[in-house]
């Protein structure tokens, strides 16, 4: 089953050149305090601004930071928001979609017009103003993306679990007096997991997204701490100038969406022996 | 139809007294609370005079009082007085609509237009270098981020070739027409740059759809001509799913204005938020949210509807 998938995926040549990607850049940016030629924080003020050079691939800043290492820690920062606030999503979005869907009803009905309260109300505008009232850290980053980002997995897992919960297998388990949790957890949600691992994919791609965007806001991780968002405020200013600073965090965040997404499209064809792969 | 859609503006009433709920909750837990404006003017201000401030905005009730009383005015369209400029709320946004409205439609537009010849290209030749060509650009254009895609714009076209101004609505000191349509361009162009990549996505997958239907198989042999068969029967139908992505997408459009009014200056309802989130003045922020939310409610109505009246097999109950 798993060669299977892997076949599948494999036919997109573009999905496997960007897990190659995504697995490259994130690990020089785990590794970043290791590999990167400069700290982070390392003000030099001998070279200032200075253009892409051999010293300085990616040029230096204001401050003579060296603009690669800060792309390091920066990609270090988004892209761990982004993991996290995608797994944090696709919890809770499995957790309240399984209880609707399993549980039915008036649980059911609850849930669902929970789901649709949340689903209208304009999610950047709604993070904006979370985030003016904590004072933004990485653990509050990825819990408010996090919680904003659950309702799409909702309502696909809840429908999944409303098929799967007629089958025999699950009737089977019942009636060996196996426990509602135990029947979610071991028969119906492993069943409904490729939709759902699809719907994470996306939401990596989605959460650094938004965290870019409140972070060019300058809503995100504050600084001395960078990523790829506030680097890019800090840029706008001087934009004409230097736009060494603003293209290379722009790029980044770019790239790893597009390298996402990709994975996201690949695996939900992998998965999908209906649809007419290409 | 008439009596789903009367159905469907109840179900309305009960959403929006949720997301009310929702809004309202947020107001109560920010910091600071109402008498914060009166007192961050730094002059000294007497115990006594807070109390009062407070009791005459009502904050001394109970929640559930002041959340009645809120919705009570709300409801005639006082969403409350700013802190930063005690101004009426519905007032400053009414002021900034038009601003936003006329983004918001000049990148609808364009959106539309540019992927329905996307679409269409892509269609009439898959997998041909132009079809190749708006896919590696659709995905490209889900994958930007919008305020980079903005300050590169700027960065090109304004700044190095000169051919377009950086931000703003006009040039300081004139009025003239041609003025402001160089200023929309492009903001325009950012806010419709995503929509483009999805909606011409879609088009492209209906219509190739559409185009291996029995239907048109059956047009063709009864001899009509390939212009006619395209658009009369082709492209009818392959609009069906992508007008309700479009409405759908209209909604999502005070995200992206929240975004593109900030990278260009553009004196709308999103920067508008944005200023009031850093004044922290929270009745703004909550008022442009609860109409963000009604938008976002009306044009899921609007998708369902369309989808409805394009689509005859469709029968609501």
């Amino acid at each position: 089953m798993r060669a299977l998938l892997w076949r599948r995926f494999a036919r997109h040549k573009a999905a496997v050149v960007s897990l190659a990607f995504f697995a490259v850049i994130g690990a020089a940016c785990a590794l970043a305090p290791a590999i990167a030629p400069y700290p982070f924080d390392g003000i030099d003020l001998d070279s200032v601004k200075q253009p892409p050079s051999l010293s300085h691939w990616m040029g230096t800043d204001d401050l003579g930071r060296d603009v690669l290492t800060r792309m390091l820690f920066g990609g270090r920062v988004s892209i761990l928001i982004g993991l996290l606030a995608a797994v944090v999503g696709t919890l809770m979005g499995t957790a309240i979609g399984a209880a609707a869907g399993y549980h039915g009803g008036r649980i059911d009905n609850m849930l669902m017009r929970i789901t649709d309260v949340a689903y209208a109300i304009p999610t950047l505008p709604l993070l904006i103003i979370l985030s003016a009232y904590s004072r933004a850290a990485l653990v509050s980053m990825v819990l408010i993306i996090g919680l904003l980002s659950w309702m799409t997995t909702a309502r696909v897992v809840r429908s999944q679990v409303l098929s799967i919960k007629e089958m025999d297998y699950v009737e089977a388990a019942r009636s060996m007096g196996a426990t509602d949790l135990r029947i979610l957890a071991r028969h119906i949600v492993p069943n409904a997991l490729g939709p759902i691992l699809v719907g994470a994919t996306l939401g990596v791609g989605n959460a650094i997204m938004v965290e870019s965007s409140l972070s060019f806001l300058g809503l995100g991780v504050q600084p001395p701490t960078p990523t790829w968002g506030n680097m890019l405020m800090d840029s706008q200013a001087t934009m004409a100038t230097k736009p060494w600073l603003t293209l290379f965090p722009g790029l980044a965040i770019l790239l790893i969406v597009l390298a996402v997404n990709f994975m996201g499209d690949a695996l939900r064809d992998a998965l999908d022996p209906g649809g007419n792969g290409r | 139809m008439g009596s789903y859609i009367a159905r469907r503006l109840l179900q309305m009433v009960p959403l929006m007294a949720g997301i009310s709920m929702v809004v309202f909750a947020l107001i109560q837990l920010a910091p600071g609370g109402p008498e914060a404006a009166l007192l961050s003017s730094g002059r000294f201000v007497d115990p006594s005079v807070v109390e009062a401030y407070r009791v005459k905005l009502g904050v001394d009730q109970p929640a559930p009082v002041q959340y009645l009383r809120w919705a009570a005015t709300a409801l005639s369209g006082d969403l409350g007085v700013s802190y930063s400029t005690t101004r009426p709320v519905i007032q400053m946004i009414a002021e900034r609509l038009p601003a936003t409205l006329e983004l918001m439609g000049s990148a609808f537009l364009l959106a539309a237009l540019l992927a329905a010849a996307i679409g269409l290209a892509s269609a009439l030749r898959p997998h041909s270098w132009i079809d190749l060509l708006g896919t590696g650009a659709s995905f490209v254009g889900v994958a930007m981020p919008v305020f980079w895609l903005g300050l590169l714009l700027q960065l090109v076209f304004a700044v190095e070739l000169g051919w377009a101004p950086v931000s703003g609505t006009h040039t300081v000191g004139t009025s003239s027409l041609p003025d402001h349509l160089a200023h929309l361009v492009l903001p325009a162009i950012v806010l419709a740059s995503r929509y483009v990549a999805s909606w011409s996505r879609y088009f492209r997958a209906s219509l190739i759809s559409a185009l291996q239907s029995d239907y048109v198989r059956t047009a063709r042999a009864q001899g009509l001509s390939e212009t006619r068969v395209l658009f009369v029967h082709a492209v009818r139908n392959a609009l069906v799913p992508v007008v309700s992505v479009m409405a759908l997408g209209l909604a999502d459009l005070v995200s992206g204005a929240v975004i593109t009014e900030t990278v260009f200056a553009w004196p709308g309802i999103g920067r508008l938020f944005v200023q009031a989130m850093f004044a922290r003045d929270y009745p703004v922020l909550m008022g442009v949210l609860l109409m963000g939310s009604l938008t976002v409610i009306v044009f899921n109505l609007v998708a369902d509807v369309v989808y409805g009246l394009l689509d005859p097999r469709i029968r609501y109950e």
